[in-house]
């Protein structure tokens, strides 16, 4: 396919899965402040991983011209991006390596089952990836009868607590260690009674719930950090090996990716690979990284998938303010020293990206027009901390108020000349203003009952309001108004009351 | 439309307005001059900082300190590819992996540790690639048994990543170690060894 654009031009085509919020920001925002112990967590654990990032970063004298050529990388991959995942998808290919491409959540989700069942396993073990946490995965192969075991120690203690993560880092961290332990005590099978709350034992726990599982799958599933085009290489990035069992024993490998994960050549990758752990863990470099070209023959899985995934990238893309969002290495810098986040926590976020990436990300992959989306850009104070610490350059706060602008221009409507919305406010205005008027538009009531049907039913406005009878009937209004029904029955009786007196 | 042509059409619709992207500025460290010395200094102290154990010798004291590092495993396992004048020559605990005659996942777990070479090491950043050749093996062989002894020629350390990465096969399957497998989400307490290896032991070979 040519990357010359022609033809119409497609509308932005919006993101779904775990993207959209249930409640509000402020709801959500306001209950967890009340969680007392997970504001503790949270700050030790937001205040900790910072200082340990000012310092691993101030051992670099070049980490601002590291940051230049990330924030420009970036910018060059989304410019490119056809031809970029052109390129990539050849080499992959040329190497052994299948490519899949998936619309949105549901598709990639469908493609993945669909994987996994040609294998004729309904067990996988998976590696800590943000990609299939966005679309539902686990959620949905559990309905097709497939156990999606999550191996990362954090997301197995949020796995078997039921919770969601809270941090795109450290999932887990909303927890202490006497929750991770009654969540071990109550839900792992054979695990000693007598375990107690001392992290090393934990882990030990959680080593030998995995152990079995890891030796024995047949089928992996990962995201990946980044994907290299002029090699077709991928990678992951973890701590604890958890990430090379999966990418390294099953003989199936799937590997879940957003399309804006691309970079297009190794020399890129040293200046990633030196942004990346020191932004998001505070260390030198994380204690593993796996890289893949397609299949090696004799070494790890021979069938190796990779899904492509759009799922409101392209959308976010589109808008010019904002594209710059999907520069974002997910390396969590950003809440890290964010003051709400580190009041709220990640579950006040609803979706699967918190902190102020999260603000900006999630209504630019579902559109600001996704209501309880759309407050997320007020979930900040703007206070600028956030792109200072963001290793890719992204200005988070301008995009903060580039989307408010948005949400408050999508309810308002944006039209110079005045909309009927606007009409019809200013009817309202001056049918409220004064007794008389509402009186006088009142007399016009016995005119809807005629255009109800005989089930009392209005069934079809016209102009804007047709949006409104669309999906829901309008009960007629009553054959006489308040004003009129509350003069003729209470006139007499006030007067009564004044006469008694 | 298949969902690959969709999916570009929709990028290429939503850039339409896209300014051109300027060059990359690589402005950053891309080589270094620093001595042989300072090399090692560096990376056994970042090493460390991970908790790996180092040794610095001199070539003909290899095969004693790998004896060493290996007297409390009950087996080890060896790629096909490493140089067997690092070790003595019959021991009844060595296994050898070779293609065609590969341990199963089984048998590697039932063996206590592993010995392999490597293929470049960052000082900076106390990193150790491992790129799958004859004397580095199988990336399962340096992942299921819990001790991993690695040898490191002085030669195959640079200081920078860039630098290492100009050395790199990109497209040979890379296990970059830094240190042994680590988890800090418990409260955010480092403990060393998960599912990795739980032990690392680091032998830096001068004259190699
Ligand atoms: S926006 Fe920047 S700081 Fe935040 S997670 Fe993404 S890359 Fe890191």
């Amino acid at each position: 396919m040519s990357n010359v654009f022609m033809g119409m031009p497609t509308l932005p085509v919006f993101g779904d899965g775990n993207l959209h919020i249930e409640e509000t920001f402020p709801t959500a925002a306001h209950r967890e402040l009340g969680n007392t112990q997970m504001r503790a967590n949270l700050r030790h654990a937001t205040h900790t991983i910072r200082d340990k990032r000012l310092k691993v970063v101030a051992e670099l004298p070049d980490w601002e011209e590291l940051r230049d050529a990330g924030s420009a990388t970036k910018n060059l991959v989304m410019a490119n991006l056809p031809a970029l995942l052109e390129e990539f998808e050849k080499n992959f290919t040329a190497r052994g390596g299948i490519i899949h491409w998936a619309r949105d959540a549901h598709e990639a989700n469908s493609i993945v089952a669909g994987l996994i069942k040609e294998q004729n396993t309904t067990e996988v073990v998976k590696v800590k990836s943000m990609a299939t946490q966005e679309i539902g995965l686990n959620e949905y192969l559990e309905e097709q009868g497939i156990s999606a075991f999550e191996t990362d120690l954090a997301e197995l203690i949020v796995q078997l607590g039921h919770d969601k993560p809270s941090h795109i880092l450290v999932p887990a961290i909303h927890k202490n260690r006497t929750e991770v332990r009654d969540i071990f005590l109550a839900e792992m099978p054979n695990v000693d009674p007598n375990l107690t709350d001392e992290p090393r034992l934990l882990a030990m726990a959680a080593r030998e719930h995995l152990r079995r599982k890891f030796l024995s799958a047949k089928v992996a599933i990962s995201g990946a950090n980044f994907a290299l085009a002029d090699s077709g290489t991928l990678a992951v990035v973890e701590s604890e090996g958890n990430g090379r069992m999966c990418l390294t024993l099953p003989e199936t490998l799937i590997t879940v990716m957003g399309i804006e994960k691309l970079l297009p050549g190794k020399e890129d990758l040293e200046v990633f690979m030196q942004l990346l752990p020191r932004s998001s863990t505070g260390e030198r470099m994380n204690p593993y990284t796996s890289l893949w070209t397609g299949v090696t023959e004799g070494d790890g899985p021979q069938n190796v998938h990779l899904v492509l995934m759009d799922n409101g990238r392209t959308a976010a893309l589109a808008d010019k303010y904002g594209r710059t969002a999907l520069n974002c290495i997910r390396c969590s810098a950003c809440m890290n020293v964010c003051p709400v986040y580190e009041r709220t926590g990640g579950h006040a976020y609803g979706s699967t990206y918190p902190g102020p990436i999260g603000a900006i990300l999630t209504p630019l992959l579902t559109g600001i027009t996704s209501e309880e989306n759309s407050t997320l850009p007020y979930a900040s104070s703007l206070c600028g901390a956030c792109y200072d610490a963001c290793p890719v350059k992204i200005n988070i706060p301008e995009i903060l108020v580039h989307l408010r602008g948005e949400d408050v221009d999508s309810k308002r409507g944006t039209k110079k000349l005045p909309s009927q919305m606007d009409l019809m406010m200013k009817g309202g205005s001056w049918a409220f203003s004064s007794g008389k008027h509402l009186g006088l538009l009142e007399k016009g009531l016995p005119l809807g009952k005629l255009a109800a049907g005989r089930d009392k039913k209005i069934k079809a406005l016209p102009g804007i309001a047709a949006g409104w009878t669309q999906s829901r009937d309008i009960p007629a209004p009553p054959s006489q108004s308040f004003r009129d029904w509350w003069k003729k029955d209470h006139t007499p009786v006030a007067a009564t009351n004044k006469q008694e007196k | 439309m298949s969902a690959k042509e969709e999916i570009l059409s929709r990028i290429t619709s939503a850039l339409r307005d896209a300014p051109a992207p300027g060059p990359v500025p690589r402005e950053y460290r891309t080589s270094s001059d620093m001595p042989e010395a300072e090399l090692i200094e560096l990376l056994v102290d970042r090493l460390e900082d991970y908790k790996a154990h180092v040794d610095v010798v001199d070539l003909p004291q290899l095969p004693t300190t790998i004896a060493e590092r290996l007297k409390d495993a009950t087996s080890f396992v060896v790629p096909h590819g490493i140089d067997t004048t690092w070790l003595p020559a019959a021991d009844a605990r060595r296994r050898i992996d070779a293609p065609g005659a590969v341990l199963s996942v089984t048998e590697l777990d039932g063996t206590d540790a592993v010995l392999t070479s490597s293929a470049v090491s960052i000082a900076e950043s106390g990193t150790i690639v491992l790129d799958g050749s004859g004397d580095q093996g199988r990336r399962a062989i340096s992942l299921v048994p819990d001790h991993h002894v690695c040898v490191v020629p002085v030669s195959s350390i640079v200081r920078l990543l860039p630098e290492a990465m100009a050395r790199m096969d990109i497209t040979r399957p890379l296990t970059w170690i830094s240190g042994p497998s680590a988890t800090s989400d418990i409260e955010l307490e480092r403990v060393e060894g998960v599912h990795g290896p739980r032990q690392l032991d680091v032998i830096i070979v001068k004259g190699l």
